[in-house]
């Protein structure tokens, strides 16, 4: 009888531990967002979305930072969109069993995981060193290469949540692959796929490490691609770490907006996926 | 037409040779086809540019690169010793920390949890992955660092430090930044990826087999341990060396807690650095063409190859469980 005690002590020791780490992970979380919403709320204002960035004690804002950020991702999901998009439907419609399917897929999931700092490393490469400089056409690659693997993989499986029956019934009905496809699968599919875009968008939005040898950041008004843009992360980093007051608040106001931003997006996403499964 | 067709997964779609889409289709189907190969040679291009770029120092120093712990920019003398070291060490810490909390946590999702809760923690949980590394880094630095110098450190050190062999893991000042810290950040950035991946193993334990525990006696936490993980061990270990994959690279964070040393400790706090801190810290003082830049770009292959293979791993365990 003693040791069935000990078990039922055991048991109760380990649930109340196991709570306890779950309350330390939510409590890890509302100690970030509590510390970004203290820090940053109190420096935010209009001259934050007006003014762009200026030297210490100018009472610059991030405006060159927000644009450069939104239109290099805006290119990226341009170019990234389509061939993520093409990519995870290649794996769930014609890669199926396939070796080539396997092959793809596995390369994606590295992707996935791989370091982002290396994937500057590489745009920086192929687009920087060869044609002389940093570039906003340079940090958009980079973040293409971001968005490319994440639609990729939420195409794949959201496709593959369409019953086989909808493709049967319109390949029955003589249509060819292109329009089952177009008109059928990506159909049934539409609102898993356009999560995926919004998922890729958050974490594009978030990365530093692939700009940092790219678009490199830009102190001054810059719609040029063909040369440094600035982005909002790349201005965080900058900030955060330099020995001005004013700098250090306008880092954690930028760090505030981009977290409530990717966290939105992240959120909404889940909702989405949530209604159709 | 007939063998792009035959590479369907149905074997009912084949018979979709229809003249609708005489022309088009075989277009469509090779803009698939492309896509898939993009991202193949995407992956096959990054690898190369990553050894091309770094082969040069590679010839200049030799393998001993791989080892050698001088990192001295003012002697053009490079080597990876010191940032490979602090880059497994850095992770396999984070690795440690993360473990039992997913564990717990886990568990708290799949066996006590209420049904209504489940979802809200598990999502909010799963939130923590969202936030950008850079939110870690300046967290970190602004709140965790100085709490670590204040109250973590000194007292570990003074009851720890003057220990046989395990003393070495605690020498050096409180400075707050270094190796543990920046372990600590990572253990809760790839928490939430082994807690999901480890609830999704879980959730896919047959009712079966933990009924029939449950039915001899077994406690709740018997039946998680005895049973569940058990049989879900493959795939859990694979969801470990995800978080281990992902912590070996990860860089905004651990660049603003590392302390960026390039010596070499065997301490927890003393100040350290990592592959990609390194090549983030340095690269902006490295100038196109230089040794230091080669040596960068070769560091960021052997971080190339080593991530690579710990996915690859993780990959296959997690794949060849949730299969079968």
């Amino acid at each position: 009888m003693s040791s069935l005690a000990r078990r039922r002590a055991t048991d109760y020791t380990v649930k109340v531990v196991s709570t306890l780490f779950a309350a330390v992970a939510l409590l890890l979380l509302a100690w970030i967002l509590w510390t970004l919403v203290i820090r940053g709320l109190p420096a935010m204002g209009p001259h934050v979305f007006t003014r762009i960035t200026m030297p210490p004690g100018a009472g610059g804002g991030l405006l060159n930072a927000i644009v450069g950020s939104l239109i290099q991702i805006a290119i990226a999901l341009v170019v990234g969109t389509p061939i993520g998009l093409m990519c995870g439907t290649f794996l769930a419609e014609n890669g199926r069993n396939t070796q080539i399917g396997n092959a793809v897929r596995f390369v994606n999931d590295v992707l996935l995981s791989a370091p982002s700092i290396l994937i500057g490393l590489f745009v920086y490469q192929i687009l920087v060193m060869p044609f002389g400089g940093f570039s906003g056409w340079a940090g958009a690659a980079a973040l293409a290469v971001i968005v490319i693997p994440v639609v990729v993989r939420t195409t794949e499986d959201m496709l593959n949540l369409v019953p086989i029956g909808l493709r049967e019934a319109a390949f029955a009905l003589g249509a060819p692959q292109w329009k089952v496809v177009t008109f059928v699968t990506w159909r049934a599919a539409r609102a898993g796929i356009v999560t995926g875009i919004l998922l890729a968008v958050a974490r594009a939005a978030g990365e530093t490490a692939p700009l940092l040898f790219t678009s490199l950041g830009n102190n001054s008004w810059s719609l040029d691609m063909n040369s440094p843009m600035a982005s909002l992360p790349i201005a965080i980093y900058q900030y955060a770490a330099s020995p001005f007051d004013d700098w250090v608040a306008l880092a954690w106001a930028g760090a505030l907006l981009i977290t409530v931003g990717v966290l939105t997006l992240n959120i909404l996403s889940r909702l989405v996926l949530a209604k159709m499964k | 037409m007939d063998a792009t067709l035959s590479g369907t997964a149905d074997p009912a779609l084949v018979s979709a040779r229809k003249p609708a889409g005489r022309v088009s289709d075989p277009v469509f189907v090779g803009i698939l086809w492309g896509s898939g190969i993009f991202v193949l040679i995407l992956l096959g291009l990054i690898i190369a540019m990553l050894f091309e770029g770094g082969l040069p120092a590679l010839q200049e120093f030799g393998i001993s690169f791989l080892w050698s712990t001088t990192w001295n920019p003012v002697t053009e003398v490079f080597g990876a010793g010191v940032m490979v070291f602090g880059t497994i060490f850095s992770a396999v810490i984070a690795v440690i920390i993360a473990l039992p909390l997913s564990f717990g946590i886990a568990f708290f999702l799949t066996e006590i949890a209420p049904g209504a809760l489940r979802r809200p923690i598990g999502v909010a949980i799963q939130l923590l992955a969202a936030i950008p590394s850079i939110i870690y880094g300046m967290w970190g630095f602004f709140v965790i660092v100085p709490l670590m110098a204040a109250y973590v450190q000194p007292p570990l050190i003074d009851l720890l430090g003057p220990l046989p062999v395990i003393g070495a893991l605690f020498q050096g000042p409180p400075l707050g930044a270094g190796m543990l810290t920046a372990g600590l950040i990572m253990a809760i950035m790839i928490l939430p990826f082994i807690t999901a991946m480890f609830v999704e193993v879980l959730e896919s334990v047959p009712p079966m087999i933990k009924e029939s525990a449950y039915g001899v006696g077994a406690t709740t936490y018997e039946v998680y341990r005895n049973v569940s993980v058990p049989y879900g061990r493959t795939a859990m270990v694979g969801a470990v060396m995800l978080g281990l994959g992902r912590a070996l690279g990860e860089t905004m964070a651990v660049t603003f807690v590392i302390g960026n040393a390039t010596r070499m400790s065997a301490s927890l706090f003393a100040p350290g650095s990592t592959i990609a801190s390194t090549i983030a810290n340095e690269f902006p003082e490295a100038a196109p063409g230089s040794l230091k830049l080669q040596s960068l770009l070769e560091l960021g292959f052997i971080l190339f190859v080593i991530s690579f293979i710990v996915l690859a791993l993780s990959r296959l365990l997690v794949r060849s469980k949730l299969k079968g």
